[in-house]
């Protein structure tokens, strides 16, 4: 089925999200559209689910003009997203996930699960899925996850299947057969849009290329030719060197020392097993592994948030294991957490505010109880200058700041701070390219000051740009400890995978 | 095929680097919420409040002459207006009390229980203690009020801090233990008055009470000292919630309590310093009904002042000063209702009726945007994150 919109507008108060987008898809052919968070890709995508009307333009299908009125409508007319979180009853088979809502029933309503299992079984075979209709959601991994998806959008008819970032969750193995997936559905006539900001991964699997800024369609690439920096640069809108430029680490004296570090949940089993782990002065450690495999808890043992059961943690030659947030935050620990909306900032609060949410309660920004608006403003007035944050009005709530520029009032906020290590989970995740850059830049400098930097992030893309040595980890424990420069991303994704464990 | 809208409106929103074009739209915003919607909210309900009195047989011109009255008794005399300041008192602070929780997370529905606890104290000080001047006796039992109040919040506080017990269920529990408790001491020796069968308090002393501001002009006017008790509290918690590094603990709790851990803030300690304050506050607004106007106490003394404080808190929207505005209008509702009562003969129920009328439209100002045709949604209240956390 072929698609096309043509010249599709839709304004929100204070945003025009889609300015005058056109695009085709084809049968048989991978489209990717690409572009920066903000970029309207998720606008326009809504607009094709039926969620949003368009205020102008035109949904073609096959020639015939399409007026959604609501999702169902789309869904009828063949269009189908998988959405980047996957929308599953954990505790329901998969063949109960997959007829939920168009369920068959006997004797009026009575779920047919035998039916619902051949169905899904039918397709599942003839997409090469292999998923077993009777496994329940919650014991199968994130790729058979998503498989669960793409079969709930096929079993409804959908011909149009639409993406949106689907390897984030994916370990490098995954995308490999996830792209297998997608080279299925198109020879089976499939018309695939592919919503992405991995760049790498549009040149892989596209048959043409579609970028957004802003809003309006930028320009159009061949992924037989396009590179990785041309791309990008008509993402942003101007050069991009994808590249961190880094001179070889000089590690100085460990500065974090975790020995032996257990954590056990409220059932007894470990979130972190027999964790030893140590960072130097001036170098850059990159915790790998997939989403969910101790990253978190390692951090938030490290900051006092958790505590754990066994082991010990010191900071250069301080015992901080039984230190609360507050005494390891002002002994020396400075943490770009990683879910920047839930820990990292307060929407309603403003920027100034944010910029001295871990610090509020020191000179000069309070004497006694009383808060010194003039000296918070002042150092917030330097910060956004000196971070690139923009807007720069430091009055603004927060959460009217872009990703990006939320994240980097967060580093600003870190970084700034005078301590020898600093943790950054995650610290580029969903935000844009110019930010990336920014962000990795200041990592780098921070590390060439002498400080001590963890970084955790599940995009290896990042570990190899930033990383002097990699720590993979998995099922929480580190399994692996590499030296960046001896390494590839196919072994570190072999260990994430749970090699040697 | 190009969009509908025109170039300048394009550019402005494509490109929104003009400050004072954000700026304009956030104060808009702001505008709408803390002034606007209100003001439409208390329209709104007097308009049906109008309707209900007109279905129930009147005619338009007696309903006219209903709210004619209401107003004349809400500010139409200085007498009208004693009376309203006189109702606004307590409610400030009960207002004060149910909005610092909402800022902190919480939904104090205590402030009934605080209230009634704190009166009890403070009636006990006004009696017990003799022969000390006012300026000592008056304090000493406005203290005690707070005391008593502050000990009813601080248990919720604490239960919510070290078991996770939820401030809703528990304060709904601690208003009917206050209630009871009550009803029990006054029938005890130390609270019931000599030669009384009833639940009745002694007197308090007249040393302990707060002095009258108006009645050198006429002897009726209620009005007394505790106005400036319950404005002072408000500067006060206005000071607090936005100048001191505790207001700002509160506040980081109240907004996103992950956020406020991770910045090294105890989110338990603030629980049970907010609930303290809150209860204190409230305490204040019980010692005031006793110290003020009734002398003593009796089964439910308080009247309902902690209900009413959250409808006051919600149409204030948590802001201090808002709390004081709102806590007038309602003062001013139900001074104006007497007079409403006997001269138009409409009950004063009706007000009770506005007054749920102006909550529920604050508490949904999508129906006032969708009414008024509002061009942008206004973002829902936030009233608190305590449900579910």
């Amino acid at each position: 089925m072929e698609l096309e919109l043509r010249g599709i507008t839709k304004a929100f108060p204070g945003v025009l999200a889609n300015d005058d987008v056109s695009l085709t898809a084809r049968s048989g052919q991978v489209l990717a559209l690409i572009g920066e968070n903000g970029a309207g890709k998720s606008t326009l995508m809504n607009i094709l689910s039926g969620i949003y009307r368009p205020d102008s333009g035109e949904i073609i299908l096959n020639g015939v003009v399409q007026k959604f009125n609501d999702p169902g409508e789309a869904i009828k007319a063949g269009i189908g997203m998988v959405h980047q979180h996957f929308m599953l009853v954990p505790v329901f088979t998969v063949a109960e996930n997959v007829v939920l809502g168009v369920e068959p029933t006997v004797f009026g309503n009575v779920l047919n699960t035998k039916k619902a299992n051949k169905e899904v079984e039918e397709i599942s075979q003839k997409y090469g899925l292999a998923v077993d209709p009777k496994a329940k959601i919650e014991d199968l991994a994130v790729g058979i996850q998503q498989r669960v998806e793409i079969i709930k959008v096929l079993l409804r008819g959908a011909k149009i299947l639409v993406f949106d970032e689907p390897t984030a969750v994916l370990t490098p193995q995954e995308v490999i057969e996830f792209f297998g997936i997608v080279d299925e559905l198109k020879s089976r006539g499939a018309t695939i849009i592919f919503i992405t900001h991995k760049l790498k991964e549009a040149l892989a699997i596209a048959d043409s290329i579609t970028v957004l800024r802003g809003g309006k369609v930028v320009g159009h690439a061949d992924p037989k030719t396009a590179t990785q920096e041309e791309l990008a640069s008509m993402m942003v809108g101007r050069e991009i060197d994808l590249t961190v430029n880094k001179t070889p680490a000089k590690p100085g004296a460990p500065v974090l020392t975790m020995s032996s570090v257990t954590m056990t949940d409220d059932f007894g089993r470990d979130l972190l097993d027999n964790i030893n782990l140590e960072v130097r002065a001036g170098e850059i450690v990159g915790v790998a592994g997939i989403q969910g495999n101790g990253q978190t808890e390692l951090i938030e043992a490290i900051t006092g948030l958790l505590s754990i059961a066994k082991g010990s943690i010191k900071l250069k030659d301080t015992d901080i294991t039984a230190f609360n947030p507050r005494q390891i935050h002002r002994d020396g620990v400075a943490h770009v957490p990683e879910d920047r909306n839930e820990m990292g900032m307060i929407g309603s609060f403003t920027v100034a505010e944010n910029l001295v949410l871990d610090s509020y309660y020191s000179q000069p920004y309070s004497r006694g109880v009383r808060l010194q608006s003039s000296a918070i403003d002042e150092s917030a007035r330097t910060l956004v200058k000196d971070y690139d944050v923009r807007p720069a009005h430091i009055e603004n709530m927060a959460s009217t700041l872009s990703g990006g520029n939320a994240q980097k009032m967060i580093v600003a906020r870190e970084f700034s701070r005078d301590v020898p290590l600093v943790l950054c989970a995650q610290p580029t995740r969903g935000i844009d390219v110019g930010s990336i850059e920014y962000i990795h830049e200041q990592i780098v400098r921070k590390r060439d000051e002498g400080i001590a930097i963890l970084v955790v992030s599940t995009e290896l893309d990042e570990i190899f740009a930033l990383s002097d040595r990699i720590v993979v980890m998995f099922d929480g424990k580190i399994v692996a400890t590499l030296n960046a420069s001896e390494t590839n991303p196919t072994e570190v994704g072999l260990y994430m995978a749970g090699k040697n464990s | 095929m190009s969009s509908q809208l025109d170039p300048q409106t394009r550019e402005e929103l494509v490109n929104p680097k003009d400050r004072s074009f954000t700026q304009r739209l956030a104060t808009a915003a702001d505008w709408r919420s803390a002034i606007l919607i209100p003001f439409l909210a208390v329209f709104s309900a007097l308009i049906i409040g109008l309707v209900i009195i007109i279905l129930t047989g009147s005619s338009f011109a007696e309903a006219m002459n209903a709210y004619l009255a209401l107003l004349q008794g809400s500010v139409g005399s200085l007498r009208a207006i004693s009376e309203t300041l006189t109702a606004a008192t307590p409610l400030i602070l009960a207002g004060l009390s149910v909005a610092l929780a909402f800022r902190a997370g919480l939904f104090n529905i205590g402030g009934e229980g605080q209230a009634l606890i704190g009166g009890m104290f403070a009636v006990w000080v006004g009696f017990s203690i003799t022969g000390l001047p006012f300026f000592i006796h008056l304090p000493l039992a406005i203290v005690a009020g707070i005391v008593g109040g502050a000990i009813w919040g601080f248990i919720p506080g604490i239960l919510k801090a070290k078991t996770g017990a939820h401030e809703v269920i528990t304060t709904i529990m601690l208003n009917y233990i206050a209630l009871r408790l009550v009803d029990f001491l006054l029938k005890t020796t130390m609270f019931q008055r000599e030669g009384r069968n009833d639940p009745v308090s002694k007197n308090i002393e007249a040393s302990a009470e707060y002095p009258t501001l108006l009645t050198g002009i006429d002897s009726a006017m209620r009005v007394h000292a505790g106005l400036f008790v319950a404005l002072g509290a408000a500067f006060l918690i206005y000071w607090l919630l936005f100048r001191t590094t505790i207001g700002f603990e509160f506040r980081a709790v109240g907004a996103n309590p992950s956020a406020a851990r991770y910045a090294g803030i105890s989110v338990t300690k603030v629980y049970i310093l907010v609930m303290l304050i809150a209860g204190a506050l409230a305490g204040t607004a019980g010692a005031g009904q006793v110290l003020g106007l009734l002398g003593r106490t009796t089964p439910g003394f308080t009247a309902d002042l902690g209900f009413d404080g959250i409808a006051v808190a919600l149409l204030g929207r948590s802001n201090p000063w808002g709390v004081v505005a709102a806590a007038i209008l309602f003062g001013g509702l139900r001074a104006g209702g007497q007079q409403m009562q006997v001269s138009a003969n409409v009950g004063i129920d009706l007000i009770s009726v506005i007054q749920a009328l102006i909550i529920l439209f604050v508490a949904a100002p999508a129906l006032i945007s969708a009414i008024y045709r509002l061009k942008t949604p206004v973002a829902s209240a936030q009233i608190s994150k305590g449900w579910g956390a």
